[in-house]
């Protein structure tokens, strides 16, 4: 078991992300789709590493709202990867709870329609389950 | 013929099974062939981002070492499959921990070291067969129809990896609406995400986002889209209730070719 403190640069292993490098331009947070639903925005989550707030950031909507739709990690100048980060905080807290508080695997074929192609229901499971 | 070797991936053999079976009666009026892997399974979807998610890539690595002992391209269709079949294969190609980790999985089914060449179905279009040749094999111009291309995200980002066209300014799909002789519209929205998973649990806002990319192609002109994406193409007609349809890029190709009438007979699940 990994101390507390070993929390941050565990998450940084996970994420492959380069948090240091970040210049704070907030051009990851300009080119998101979801920022108006995060409560802490994707500049915001690069400082949160840097910083070693782990459970903020597993605790936030960030880790629900994020679409993975590499907008930031495509146009960010110093190639920080801010989508990495946030999905590492995200697989560290489904790895922990197992169901989550956004989805669980049961809910999952209720919210399905005659339409729903297999690939939504594939990554929602994958997303958002262990 | 020439033959490529072929990853369907799950959401081609039901929901989008027009996707697969244009594109199947299109390669043959075209000249080529699509083989479909033994035994493939699901990609997943979503490429596995962490550093530590090895399992999850394994079974795209099982396709691409089938590709190269075909000795041939792996070609794919959906825009997922095609993003994540990329993206393990640049890991195994570039990331020695990772193909360390991933061989040490596969055993006596490996090693694998990222050989295969892996196409979407609109490269080998573009890259083999040329948007001019194709031009001169379309029997049934779509003269007139304003036809926007709708990107999304899996197939441009991120652009170092996937090498599939200008992330910003992608043109491969309208030259490919060109060839086919219809009118494209170009529009501001063309490679902004749709919702993608989001719309499971929060139809509202992948309704939100899917209307954003629907009006900006409608008021740039756009009167039906096209997608490599059945999610993108399962959230915007969800939003835009047919209003501006949706439809595969394939199934616009075959009606080109005129070979649209073939796959009707050949195709639909349930
Ligand atoms: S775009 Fe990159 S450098 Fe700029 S704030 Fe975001 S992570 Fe930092
Ligand atoms: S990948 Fe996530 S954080 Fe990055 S721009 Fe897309 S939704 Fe925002």
């Amino acid at each position: 078991m990994l101390g507390r403190t070993d929390l941050p640069n565990r998450l940084r292993v996970i994420s492959g992300a380069k948090d240091k490098d970040c210049m704070k331009c907030g051009k990851c947070s300009a080119s998101c789709p979801s920022y108006e639903k995060m409560d802490i925005r994707p500049h915001q989550f690069v400082s949160y590493l840097q910083r070693g707030d782990v459970d903020a950031m597993m605790n936030s909507t960030t880790v629900w709202a994020c679409l993975c739709c590499y907008a930031c990690i495509e146009r960010c100048p110093r190639d920080v990867k801010p989508a990495q980060i946030i999905e590492a905080a995200r697989l560290m807290l489904i790895r922990r709870q197992g169901d989550t508080p956004y989805v669980s695997a049961d809910d999952i074929p209720e919210l399905l329609d005659p339409d729903t192609p297999q690939q939504l229901l594939v990554s929602a499971l994958r997303k958002y389950t262990k | 013929m020439v033959v490529y070797t072929y990853y369907p991936g799950c959401t081609l053999k039901t929901q989008a099974a027009r996707l697969d079976s244009y594109a199947r009666v299109s390669a043959r009026a075209l000249g080529f062939e699509l083989e479909e892997i033994d035994q493939w399974q699901c990609c997943g979807a979503v490429y596995p981002l962490g550093t530590d998610e090895v399992a999850a890539k394994l079974a795209c690595v099982r396709a691409l070492m089938a590709a190269r002992d075909s000795g041939r391209p792996l070609v794919t269709l959906c825009s997922a499959c095609h993003h994540v079949m990329k993206r393990v294969n640049h890991d195994m190609r570039m990331d020695k921990d990772m193909r360390a980790k991933v061989n040490n999985y596969l055993e006596d089914e490996g090693p694998y070291g990222g050989e295969t060449e892996v196409l979407h179905y609109l490269e080998v279009l573009h890259k083999h067969l040329g948007f001019a040749k194709l031009k001169e094999m379309v029997v049934n111009p779509l003269s007139g129809r304003k036809i926007g291309a709708y990107y999304g995200c899996m197939l441009l980002r991120p652009s170092a990896v996937m090498e599939f066209d200008d992330p910003e300014n992608p043109t491969l799909f309208e030259n490919f609406l060109k060839a086919l002789g219809a009118e494209q519209v170009v529009f501001p929205q063309r490679n902004e995400c749709c919702g993608g998973y989001i719309s499971l649990r929060e139809r509202e806002r992948s309704a939100e986002m899917a209307a954003k990319v629907a009006d900006s192609a409608a008021r740039h002109g756009a009167e039906e889209l096209i997608t490599a994406c059945p999610l993108c193409l399962y959230n915007v007609n969800k939003t835009s209730g047919g209003k501006l349809p949706v439809v595969y890029f394939t199934e616009l190709l075959a009606q080109a070719l005129g070979v649209e009438a073939e796959e009707e007979e050949a195709a639909h699940v349930g």
